[in-house]
């Protein structure tokens, strides 16, 4: 037991339309994989084929996916409920409108809760409180009476990395996590979702088109083109020394700040 | 060269909200743009950097100071005199898609401020084939509509649409922010060949400090509504001198 997620040969569907290609792939407890690619190829399909939300009738059509040596596209949605959350959680690209806008963020980390676990009120506080402590999170209290409304974008998504980690899950999936956000938040971020996994042993997916980002978080890198795997490996190595010409191509466009060499 | 083409004096922007402390939005902005200069404006959101845009454009009122364009005072330009503006001044939007009618074809949206200044039908077609092909786009797109095209494909056709008037200054506001990488590098390639061959001076706000520190002569670094710093990309980039700058800097992964 030591590949904590696989993707054996997956193809995804959309009403006969296929968008991603045999795809294959494992991760280890506590590794980051980023995926990168452009939109439209396939990088947002892939975690919700993970986490079993395909929407507009998108369906695996072939191969496996296996979390914890079970596979998930055979499990009913009952089973799918109970790892949704506890096994696999996911973080949004927009936080602010994944959480409900006409509860406070407390109401919503309790009821995430309780879907889980028989927990009260003054439980789910603690514990929250424990968490945003942890992640260096200051006046938590005010936080945890606030509408998602009252906050700023970055302290949503913040938000959106506790209430994904309120059940300690093994894996993370993360769809564009600080795209929406300001450089300076971004950082912040990118350090928050580093301290989840040397605090927890958190293994991480990131999709993203920011090759910062990835070069900043992941262990290995997947270069997704049109549905296709171009390029898999460590991402020392993709990043300095691509093989595949479309990577070449992707690296080569990102504008890249020159700093002051003295 | 050292004509100054856009000139702004204490501009401000106050928005009053009921029950809530004014906010100034943009705060005592002064600064020049001459000819041929392109000039970064960086900061986080909501530093009023979008603000500052529209209200160079006169798609929002100004709460004091003036905006001066060409020379000419435009800050209570109305009617014909601000049309006339809108031949000297245009803008680019960050949703290329949104920037556009729905129900109209991209070759309208181009063609209509042409056919506003005067120009028959059947000349402002001609025109927007070869603004089109200028913008690296086949002619034949001027009869497909927003939804039909990508975002890179749209967002050509929208600085086609800016310089249909042929203005002296061009504003992108996060013109390419919502592309993709490899798109984006080449709408900074398309900008960069149309301001080498038509001269035109540029406005270019964006919150990319690598995408700037190329493209631009200038960079104004905004915050709180304030300009807190100024200089060429090199001078702010390297020897910062505010902490806010600083952080900023920093702050770019990579």
């Amino acid at each position: 037991m030591c590949e904590l997620l696989t993707f054996q040969n997956v193809s995804v569907a959309f009403h006969k339309n296929t968008v991603v290609h045999q795809v294959n792939f494992s991760l280890k407890p506590g590794e980051s994989l980023g995926i990168v690619g452009e939109s439209g190829s396939g990088k947002s399909t892939i975690l919700k084929a993970a986490m079993g939300i395909l929407e507009n009738g998108g369906r695996v059509t072939e191969g496996q996916i296996l979390f914890q040596g079970r596979n998930l596209c055979e499990m009913k949605e009952k089973e799918l409920r109970t790892i949704r959350g506890a096994g696999i959680s996911m973080i949004f690209q927009d936080a602010g409108a994944s959480l409900s806008p006409i509860r406070t963020i407390g109401e919503q980390i309790h009821e995430s809760m309780s879907a889980h676990q028989k927990i009260s009120r003054q439980e789910a506080f603690q514990k929250a409180m424990g968490l945003f402590e942890k992640l260096h999170f200051q006046n938590g209290e005010r936080v945890w009476n606030s509408y998602p409304f009252e906050l700023s974008g970055g302290m949503n998504q913040r938000v959106g990395i506790v209430l994904a980690m309120l059940m300690e899950p093994p894996l993370l999936l993360a769809d564009e996590p600080t795209s929406a956000l300001d450089v300076a938040v971004q950082k912040q971020v990118v350090q928050e979702m580093k301290r989840l996994r040397e605090e927890f042993g958190t293994a991480e997916i990131l999709v993203t088109h920011d090759i910062g980002v990835v070069r900043a978080m992941a262990d290995r890198i997947l270069v997704l083109k049109e549905g296709r795997v171009v390029e898999y490996g460590a991402a020392e190595k993709v990043l300095t020394e691509p093989e595949a010409s479309y990577t070449k191509e992707l690296l080569a466009a990102v504008p890249r700040l020159r700093r002051n060499p003295g | 060269m050292s004509e100054t083409v856009l000139k702004t004096e204490n501009l401000t922007k106050i928005f009053m909200v009921r029950g809530k402390k004014a906010f100034a939005a943009v705060d005592h902005v002064s600064f020049q743009l001459k000819k041929g200069e392109t000039l970064g404006i960086i900061g986080e959101s909501g530093c009023g950097k979008s603000t500052l845009a529209k209200l160079l454009c006169r798609l929002q009122e100004p709460t004091e100071g003036t905006v001066e364009l060409c020379g000419q005072d435009i800050t209570k330009a109305r009617g014909a005199e601000l049309c006339s503006a809108y031949r000297h001044i245009q803008m680019v939007f960050q949703d290329p898609v949104s920037s556009f009618d729905p129900r109209k074809t991209l070759g309208d949206g181009i063609g209509e401020s042409l056919r506003n200044t005067g120009k028959s039908r059947r000349e402002a077609e001609l025109r927007v084939r070869e603004l089109l092909k200028q913008c690296g786009l086949p002619g034949e797109f001027a009869g497909r509509y927003p939804h039909e095209v990508s975002g890179g494909q749209c967002q050509r056709a929208a600085i086609a649409r800016a310089l249909a008037v042929e203005p002296e200054v061009l504003i992108c506001d996060e013109s390419t922010s919502a592309l993709d990488v490899t798109v984006q590098k080449k709408i900074m390639e398309l900008l960069g060949r149309l301001r080498v061959d038509t001269g035109i001076s540029c406005i270019f706000i964006c919150h990319n400090l690598a995408l700037v520190q190329d493209f631009c002569d200038r960079l104004l670094v905004m915050y709180q509504g304030k300009i807190i710093e100024e200089g060429t990309p090199d001078e702010v980039i390297f020897c910062p001198k505010e902490a806010y700058t600083q952080m900023l800097v920093d702050s770019v992964l990579g």
